[in-house]
C-alpha cells in the first residue's frame, strides 16, 4: 500500500516538475510573423534589441493563416505580424486582439524567381514559365499564404493559370516556397521579394518583380493580441520598426514602407 | 536564435515523458496483463493506435480537445491561467499519447514472460500482490522496463507532426529540435538544419546501441 501512495506521490512531482519548469523572464515579446518577414525581421530584432538590451524578442515564423489558426487555439503570442489585413481582422472579429492596435506596417512585392544556372531569361518571363524549362513552378499555398494568393492573382491576370496549374507546387509558406525554388526542387518560383534580395538567395538566382497591377496590394498589418495589451516592451518595438532604424531595415528588404495611419484612420 | 534552446527543450520533454509513461505505465501494463477484463482487445487497440495513425490525425484531435475552444482547453486555462495548447504541457500530453505503446507493449510482454510458477510460489508463501509484484516481477521484468523508457525516449525526441499541430513552433516553448530542423531549413540555413540532425541522429543510434547492448547482457547473466 505504502509504494502505491509513493507511486501517486511520484507521478505528482512528475506532472509539477514538468509543468512548473518553463518560467518566463519579465520583458520577453513572443512574436508571430509572416514568413516573408523571416530575414527583415531577424535584423529588426537584433537591432533593436542593441538599444534594447533588456528586452528579449522570439519570433515564430509561418503562414499568417496559420497563424491566425494557432491564435484563435490559444498560440500565446503577444503581436502578429499578418502578411495581409484579412486575418488580423479576422482575429479582432474574434475579440483576441488589443482594441485599436491594427497597423500597416509595410507593402509587400512578389518577385518571380530563377536559379542562377536557369537558362531562362527573366525579361522572357511569361515565355518562360510556360516553356518546358520550368516543369516545377512553386508558389505559397494560396489557401492560407497572402503571398500564395497574390502569386495566384498575377497568374491569372496574364492568363498564365490554366497553363502553369499542372506544374504548380506549394509551399506551405513563402520561406518554403523559397526553399523549394533555392534547392532546385522547383525550376521556377514566385516569392517574397524581401526574401529574394536576402543574403542567402540574392547571389543565388535571378528575379524579375511581378508589376503591382496584376494583383491586389499586399498591404501587412500587424496586430496586438491580448496576451501582449499594454506592454511596454511591445509599444518600443513598434515605435523601433515606425522609426527610421527599423523604417531603413524594411525598405532596404524592398517593402513600401506606408506613411503611418491605422487601419481605422484610413476607413473613416 | 540560440542553437542548444531547442535541443535541451527536445531533451526535457523527452525526460518528462519517459517518467511519466514509467510511471503510469507500469502499472497500466499490470493490468493489461492480469485482467480478465472481456474488453482489454479493445484497451490495447486504442494503446497501440499511435503506431498505425498518422501522427497529424493525433494532433488534429488533440488540438480539438485541448484547444482554446474546446471544454478542456477553456477548463484548464480558468484553472492554471494560461492554454494548454501551444505550451510545454501540451506537447508532454501529445507525447505522452504518442508514445504510449513504445512504453507499453514491451512493459506487457515482459510482465507476461514471468513464470507463473514463481508468482504462485509467492503468493503461496503468504506474500501480497504489491509484494510480489515488487520483488518477483519487476526484478524480472528489467530489460521490458529499460527497453520501454529508451524507446519512449527516443520516440518523444523524434517526434514532429503531433508537435507541430499542436505546439506549433513558438521558439523557447514549443521548438523542439526536430521543428527546428524544419525552421532551419526555411531559413536557407541548411548548414543549421544539419547541425540539429546530426545530433538527433547519432543521438538515436546510441540510444538504439545501448538498448541491443543491455538485452544481450541481460539475455547472457540469465
Amino acid at each position: 500500500m505504502k509504494k502505491i501512495v509513493g507511486y501517486g506521490l511520484l507521478t505528482v512531482f512528475i506532472l509539477i516538475f514538468g509543468f512548473s519548469l518553463p518560467v518566463q523572464a519579465g520583458d520577453n515579446i513572443l512574436i508571430a510573423a509572416a514568413s516573408n518577414l523571416r530575414f527583415a525581421m531577424h535584423e529588426i530584432c537584433r537591432d533593436f534589441q542593441e538599444e534594447n538590451s533588456s528586452i528579449q524578442t522570439k519570433v515564430s515564423y509561418g503562414s499568417s493563416g496559420n497563424f491566425f489558426a494557432q491564435i484563435s487555439q490559444g498560440a500565446p503570442f503577444d503581436i502578429f505580424f499578418s502578411a495581409d489585413a484579412t486575418y488580423p481582422e479576422l482575429l479582432e472579429k474574434e475579440g483576441l486582439t488589443a482594441k485599436e492596435t491594427q497597423k500597416v506596417y509595410a507593402v509587400g512585392k512578389i518577385v518571380l524567381w530563377f536559379p542562377k544556372n536557369s537558362k531562362v531569361d527573366p525579361d522572357k518571363w511569361v515565355q518562360a514559365v510556360t516553356s518546358t524549362d520550368v516543369k516545377k513552378l512553386a508558389i505559397a499555398n494560396p489557401r492560407h499564404a497572402p503571398y500564395g494568393r497574390a502569386a495566384e492573382e498575377s497568374l491569372r491576370y496574364y492568363g498564365l493559370w490554366e497553363k502553369v496549374e499542372g506544374k504548380l507546387i506549394y509551399g506551405e509558406n513563402i520561406s518554403q516556397t523559397a526553399q523549394f525554388v533555392h534547392t532546385g526542387v522547383a525550376d521556377a518560383g514566385i516569392v517574397a521579394l524581401s526574401l529574394a534580395i536576402s543574403s542567402k538567395m540574392l547571389h543565388e538566382g535571378r528575379y524579375w518583380v511581378i508589376p503591382d497591377e496584376s494583383h491586389s496590394d499586399i498591404e501587412q498589418i500587424y496586430v496586438v493580441l491580448k496576451k501582449g495589451e499594454g506592454k511596454k516592451s511591445i509599444r518600443k518595438l513598434l515605435d523601433f520598426i515606425h522609426g527610421e532604424r527599423g523604417g531603413n531595415i524594411l525598405s532596404r528588404y524592398g517593402f513600401v514602407i506606408p506613411s503611418v495611419r491605422s487601419v481605422g484612420d484610413n476607413r473613416s | 536564435m540560440n542553437f542548444a534552446a531547442p535541443l535541451l527543450l527536445s531533451l526535457k520533454l523527452s525526460s518528462v515523458t519517459t517518467l511519466l509513461l514509467l510511471v503510469l505505465g507500469v502499472p497500466f501494463a499490470y493490468w493489461l496483463v492480469f485482467t480478465r477484463f472481456r474488453w482489454k482487445f479493445l484497451v490495447e487497440s486504442v494503446v497501440a493506435l499511435p503506431l498505425v495513425l498518422p501522427p497529424t490525425v493525433l494532433g488534429f484531435y488533440l488540438l480539438m480537445v485541448i484547444g482554446a475552444n474546446s471544454f478542456i482547453g477553456q477548463w484548464y486555462e480558468t484553472i492554471f491561467n494560461k492554454p494548454l495548447a501551444f505550451s510545454f504541457q501540451g506537447l508532454v500530453l501529445g507525447s505522452f499519447l504518442y508514445s504510449l505503446p513504445f512504453a507499453v507493449q514491451p512493459i506487457q510482454t515482459a510482465f507476461s514472460s514471468v513464470d507463473k510458477k514463481l508468482l504462485e510460489a509467492s503468493w503461496s508463501l503468504g506474500r501480497s500482490n504489491v509484494y510480489t509484484f515488487f520483488r518477483v516481477i519487476l526484478p524480472l521484468s528489467r530489460h521490458g522496463i529499460i527497453t520501454g523508457c529508451v524507446l519512449s525516449f527516443a520516440h518523444t525526441l523524434g517526434e514532429f507532426g503531433v508537435i507541430l499541430m499542436i505546439g506549433g513552433n513558438v521558439p523557447g516553448i514549443t521548438r523542439v529540435a526536430s521543428v527546428a530542423i524544419y525552421d532551419e531549413v526555411q531559413s536557407l540555413n541548411y548548414g543549421g538544419a544539419n547541425m540539429y540532425a546530426a545530433i538527433l541522429l547519432s543521438f538515436s543510434f546510441i540510444i538504439l546501441a545501448a538498448v541491443f547492448f543491455i538485452n544481450r547482457r541481460f539475455v547472457r547473466t540469465l
